[in-house]
């Protein structure tokens, strides 16, 4: 019964179905008149590929400068047992403290490609521990020796033997310390006899010995007794086991302060790395991704307000943000058959021309296409509403405007941005994703936040017009279509007359300051002074410098690109073949609210059930309704603490009501067993729910729980919560 | 120096070995009293306390190094299981053998039988130390452990001593059930001359010693103060000993300017009181300064802490949560509380600072209710609002309270303190002041007429 009401309020149709598409493609897709289902899969495979590979090359591209100074740190640590017998700094272990951020999920690949670079440049000896594994020394001790002699082992089979013998007892750092001497001895032995080795690792080797890199994961959630303990441990064997503790820190450093001692701390050498900021993380996967006219796939206004509103509000996880987009994808080529023509442009052409009778008839459907419909000639009307051929034709050539459409609308989106970025207060917002969003929701220009940017950049310095536009150069060369090589040759026009200016513009201030010095010698008259000033004022008003009506013409230019370029995507025909817009369906999906699902289940039982014989009005409460929402029902009429008999009373009443009207009343007081084991197993169900809970404040009662479902599911959610995107919504199930 | 005699060591040894340990001169005569000739019996347990870095562990282990005496020496911060411990000392006395032969989850028992087997073997012709360091975490092993190691040498009839070291008293030792009781012996900690005397051993080859000596007078003369830990002051006469001498290797000072050189440490010093004493650098960028010369960014210097929108909302609910008491929300939160008597309000019995008497757990429904109320948007109860609460525990910004009933009623505790939630308030603009229950009583308590 429980288990049916929870799957209820979770169970969705297309996740299910993209969940079997893992399994077998073909079989799944070539169902229900679904003809091109496959393509669109494969499409969507492909896009979902190409997203992976940049989202990698990017987490790659911004961590690289940390990781790469944490390596030189690594390597470095010869310095603290130096060479200088007098300064000895003994025991102190060189740590790295690793700022990550308070976006846990995106952690995990930061610490691969950590892994990964120390393993290939620096040392083999990489552990790393999550402090779930880790809840007393033992197994801290136990895990770091695992990982370390386990990889030992693989290497040459001559030890296997050795340490199939280690035991428990002898899990020990110490037992550690004679294992390194074997392997390091092992390797310089090899090393002496290849005689092929750069000297320069040689010298590296002779030098130091490689360091044991053990990496703390999750600093935070270790047990502080269990660290104390294990840095206490180690620094008795530095001097012959090279340690470097990497602390993967999600708050601030003063977190290490918290939790370990002075004694303690006093036997670390930490020094601190800062990775790059989530929010720095998103704004170069939004340009990646979504601010690409490469990427043929794209999101509406709100779908992407919700994406960044996940982010910015729950979570700062780029790898969630990733994830619904992977989400929205899957859920765009589920669901809207024409997206088998959002693929690179040649592709979507050749598509276009072997459309199916019934995606063409879906074309005629699409409104943006009805609205391109409406504005042709009535001749062209009917040929494009009874002809097949026609509208393929047609279609062919809408796509190609829709992709012109995108590769002018990013580069004149970015010169936008870069000039409004630093104007004061944000008029337009801060990044460009506000920008976008706000482009192609609706016509920008007509927007008061628009107004007031452009008035701001009428009032632009020379010098900080000169170096906007210079940027927008900039911007603009890297795009290749022909009308935006036009844009850059009239605003590359603009610069020079405005840097031609600079001549003149010089000599005019310096003729207006002679004129004021010459003034001053005059005698002044009151009435005189009032008609010069005045004749002043309005020489300024009509007549602007050179600089002011190439600003203003400068000006008008631009706007004159944004109202031609920066066009709501909405507008233009066959919109819909690109962009995902179903933002209630994303919110639903991943922004789950499971106590307003659980309570819908229980009081519109018809919502999940869809049996005829549950459909009421609201307010009554009939007794076809499972055991459950009837209970539900009446314990919400009852105050904090509910009279277990009364409800009993209650339940029966209603119970008896609808099976026979004539019944006299004395049948009615008596509760037969029946009944009663029902009211009892629904009140537990309740109580299971998180509804009510017992209580010993009155006996026969029981107390109402106000957030108890949501504890529940809380708890469940805790559980699953690194999962992608589908997997905590069937654990739910 | 009186010179240290006791029959049945080698003299040049003993002599070796009080040079070595200076100012511990009378502990190590004692000691060697104790232990008497290398074939009697010794007492057969020894407890020696004192504080951090007063050479317990120093005297002891050259003792058994320098006289070549058979010992086994066990740090108890490493010994895990008791197992480890026995392991450990089998290992010394008998070799690896016999240390294998012990069983899987060796019990005390285990152990005495072992050794007894293994003593009637090769009995003791000199008696043998058991030294553990960092005894108190014996206390936390088996409770059997410590009252048996303290009667070792009845238990296994062979001429065995258990040196017990450790920084806090015996008192804390003694178990409830009474045990033998240990020689006690206590080092005391070094004075300020003593500490001189010992940190200018080590002086720089390439500088005379009394240079050195007058450099740990100054060096003293900041840090006695606070930090007379040995270890630690010798670290730091390293890590700024460069620094001292940078006048004298750039010729703008000589050895006997003292003051000048003074001058040119004091400042250094203070500094590395605050910074790297309390470990805020480490010690190479602190060393690397003179070549970098602004010093690196300080541990604690970002507090600061970029969280989700939401989680900001959450962490300021559960700290007003944590410090204003529960009757006092219906007149922060409610928008019509009706009035509320200010004698009600205000309880006179709650003299004491909510501040200083820590956070209170909260129940979850609280938390929710307030986070609701001081949220001015409308959110949806979604699953993401609820983990991040979990998050915020593993963050440590909250913890939880308590470990049954976790399913039910989940009790918090707000584990930040007030500048932080002002920081975070002052982001997303919720004036937490007029939230807090303290400010409205110490408004009330300086403004009576009001």
């Amino acid at each position: 019964m429980t288990s049916s009401v929870s799957k209820g309020c979770f169970v969705f149709k297309s996740a299910s179905k993209k969940r079997k598409r893992h399994i077998g493609v073909g079989g799944y897709l070539v169902d229900d008149s679904d003809e091109n289902g496959c393509d669109r899969f494969t499409i969507c495979q492909k896009l979902w590929e190409t997203v992976q590979m940049n989202t990698e090359v990017i987490q790659d591209q911004l961590n690289k400068k940390v990781l790469d100074s944490l390596a030189e740190f690594i390597k470095k640590p010869g310095l603290a047992c130096s060479s200088d017998v007098w300064r000895q700094r003994g025991s102190e272990i060189p740590t790295a403290a690793l700022m990550l951020g308070v976006n846990v999920p995106d952690h995990a690949m930061t610490f691969r490609s950590l892994c990964n670079l120390l393993q290939d440049s620096v040392t083999p000896f990489v552990v790393s521990v999550h402090a779930k594994e880790c809840a007393a020394v033992k197994l801290l001790i136990q895990k770091v020796l695992e990982q370390l002699m386990g990889r030992g082992v693989s290497v040459d089979e001559e030890q296997e033997d050795d340490t199939a013998l280690l035991q428990k007892t002898q899990c020990t750092i110490s037992a550690l310390c004679q294992w390194y001497k074997t392997v390091t001895k092992e390797r310089r032995r090899q090393e002496n006899k290849c005689t092929q080795v750069s000297p320069k690792r040689k010298e590296n080797l002779a030098k130091n010995d490689l360091p044991v890199v053990v990496i703390f994961k999750d600093f935070e959630a270790f047990n502080s007794q269990v660290l104390q303990d294990f840095i206490l441990i180690c620094s008795r064997y530095t001097q012959e086991l090279p340690f470097v503790f990497i602390f993967g820190i999600a708050t601030s450093p003063s977190a290490i302060q918290h939790r370990l001692p002075h004694s303690v701390s006093s036997l670390l050498c930490i020094e601190v790395f800062h990775s790059l900021s989530c929010t720095q993380h998103l704004a170069s996967v939004f340009d990646k991704l979504i601010l690409n006219s490469q990427f043929p796939f794209k999101l509406s206004s709100r779908v992407i307000q919700v994406l960044v509103g996940i982010f910015l509000y729950h979570d700062f996880s780029v790898q969630n943000f990733v994830k619904g987009l992977q989400f929205s994808m899957l859920e765009h080529f589920n669901s809207q058959p024409l997206s088998v023509l959002c693929c690179q442009k040649h592709e979507a052409l050749l598509s276009a021309k072997i459309l199916s009778k019934q995606n063409v008839e879906r074309i005629r459907h699409l409104p943006s296409f009805m609205r391109y419909v409406e504005t042709q000639e009535p001749q062209e009307q009917v040929r494009l509403l009874t002809n097949d051929e026609h509208v393929k034709e047609v279609c062919q050539k809408l796509l190609k405007n829709l992709h012109t459409y995108h590769k002018n609308y990013y580069p004149i989106l970015q010169c936008l941005h870069s000039l409004t970025s630093s104007l004061p207060k944000f008029p337009l917002g801060k990044h460009i994703r506000e920008l976008h969003v706000s482009c192609i929701e609706k016509n920008l220009w007509e927007t008061e936040e628009y107004d007031s940017a452009l008035q701001l950049l009428r009032i632009l310095a020379k010098d900080e017009l000169v170096a906007a536009l210079r940027s927008c150069a900039e911007i603009l060369k890297s795009a290749n279509t022909k009308r935006m090589q036009n844009v850059l040759q009239q605003l590359e026009d603009f610069l020079g007359r405005l840097e031609a200016l600079q001549g003149v513009s010089s000599e005019d201030s310096s003729g207006n300051g002679v004129v004021s010095a010459k003034m001053e010698y005059q005698r002044t008259d009151l009435f005189q002074l009032q008609k010069t000033l005045l004749e002043k004022e309005s020489r300024r008003t009509k007549r602007m410098n050179p600089f002011e009506v190439l600003r203003s013409q400068v000006i008008d230019f631009i706007d004159s690109l944004v109202r031609e370029y920066l066009t709501p995507a909405e507008f233009q025909p066959l919109n819909e073949v690109c962009y995902y817009s179903s933002s209630g369906v994303l919110r639903q999906r991943l922004n789950v609210t499971p106590r307003t699902s659980i309570q819908a289940a229980l009081t519109h039982p018809f919502y999940y059930l869809k049996n005829e014989s549950l459909k009421t009005n609201t307010g009554t409460i009939s007794s076809a309704a499972p055991d459950l929402c009837i209970v539900y029902k009446l314990h919400l009429e009852c105050g904090r603490l509910i009279n277990l008999y009364d409800w009993l009373e209650a339940y029966v009443t209603v119970m008896s009501a609808a099976e026979d009207q004539d019944t006299n009343s004395e049948e009615c007081g008596k509760f037969d067993s029946l009944k009663h084991a029902r009211f009892i197993q629904a009140v537990s169900e309740m109580e299971f729910l998180g509804f009510v809970k017992s209580t010993k404040q009155k006996t026969d009662h029981v107390a109402r729980l106000t957030w108890g479902v949501v504890i529940l599911t809380e708890r469940r959610w805790q559980l699953h919560r690194n999962w992608p995107v589908y997997g905590y919504l069937h654990c739910l199930l | 120096m009186a010179l240290i005699k006791c029959p049945g060591y080698p003299e040049d040894t003993l002599r070796s070995l009080a040079e070595r340990l200076p100012c511990r001169e009378t502990q190590l005569a004692t000691l060697l009293a104790l232990m008497g000739q290398p074939d009697q019996y010794s007492y057969p347990s020894v407890f020696i306390y004192g504080h951090r870095a007063t050479g317990k562990s120093h005297v002891v282990l050259s003792i058994m190094k320098d006289l070549e005496l058979p010992h086994a020496s066990v740090d108890c911060v490493e010994c895990v299981s008791s197992g480890l411990l026995f392991h450990q000392v089998l290992s010394a006395f008998f070799g690896p053998d016999a240390a294998a032969l012990l069983p899987r989850c060796p019990s005390l028992s285990d152990f005495v039988r072992l050794y007894k087997q293994m003593s009637s073997n090769s009995p003791a012709t000199q008696t043998r130390y058991i030294i553990l360091d960092r005894a108190e975490r014996m206390r936390d092993m088996d409770f059997s452990l410590l009252p048996a190691l303290l009667r070792l040498q009845e238990l296994v009839n062979d001429n065995v001593t258990v040196i017990l070291l450790s920084e806090i008293v015996w008192e804390k030792f003694r178990p409830n059930t009474g045990c033998f009781e240990p020689l006690l012996f206590h080092f005391p900690d070094y004075s300020k001359a003593e500490l001189v005397q010992i940190l200018s051993w080590d002086h720089h080859p390439s500088y005379t010693p009394e240079l050195y000596a007058s450099y740990i007078n100054i060096l003293l003369g900041v840090f006695f103060s606070v930090c007379r830990d040995l270890r630690e002051l010798r670290h730091l006469a390293v890590l700024n000993f460069s620094k001292f001498c940078e006048p004298l290797e750039k010729g703008e000072a000589k050895e006997s300017d003292i003051h000048k050189l003074w001058k040119n440490i004091e400042p250094h010093l203070q500094r590395a009181m605050q910074t790297v004493y309390l470990r805020e650098v480490s010690s190479v960028q602190w060393e690397q300064q003179f070549f970098f010369s602004p010093l690196p960014v300080v541990l604690s210097a970002h507090a600061h802490i970029e969280l989700p929108y939401y989680s900001k909302f959450l962490l300021i609910a559960a700290y007003l949560a944590s410090f204003n008491p529960a009757r006092t929300d219906r007149r922060f939160f409610l928008k019509s509380h009706g009035k509320i008597r200010k004698t009600n309000f205000l309880k006179k019995h709650e003299k004491t600072s909510n501040h200083l008497l820590g956070p209170k757990p909260f129940p979850l429904d609280r938390l929710m209710a307030i986070f609701y109320s001081v949220v001015d948007s409308r959110v949806a109860p979604t699953a993401s609002i609820f983990s991040q609460i979990s998050s915020l525990v593993t963050l440590q910004l909250l913890s939880q309270v308590g470990h049954d009933d976790q399913l039910d009623s989940p009790k918090y505790k707000c584990s930040v303190s007030l500048d932080f939630i002002l920081a975070i308030s002052r982001c997303v603009c919720v004036c937490v002041r007029l939230y807090r229950y303290q400010y409205y009583k110490f408004l009330n308590d300086t403004q009576p007429y009001i």
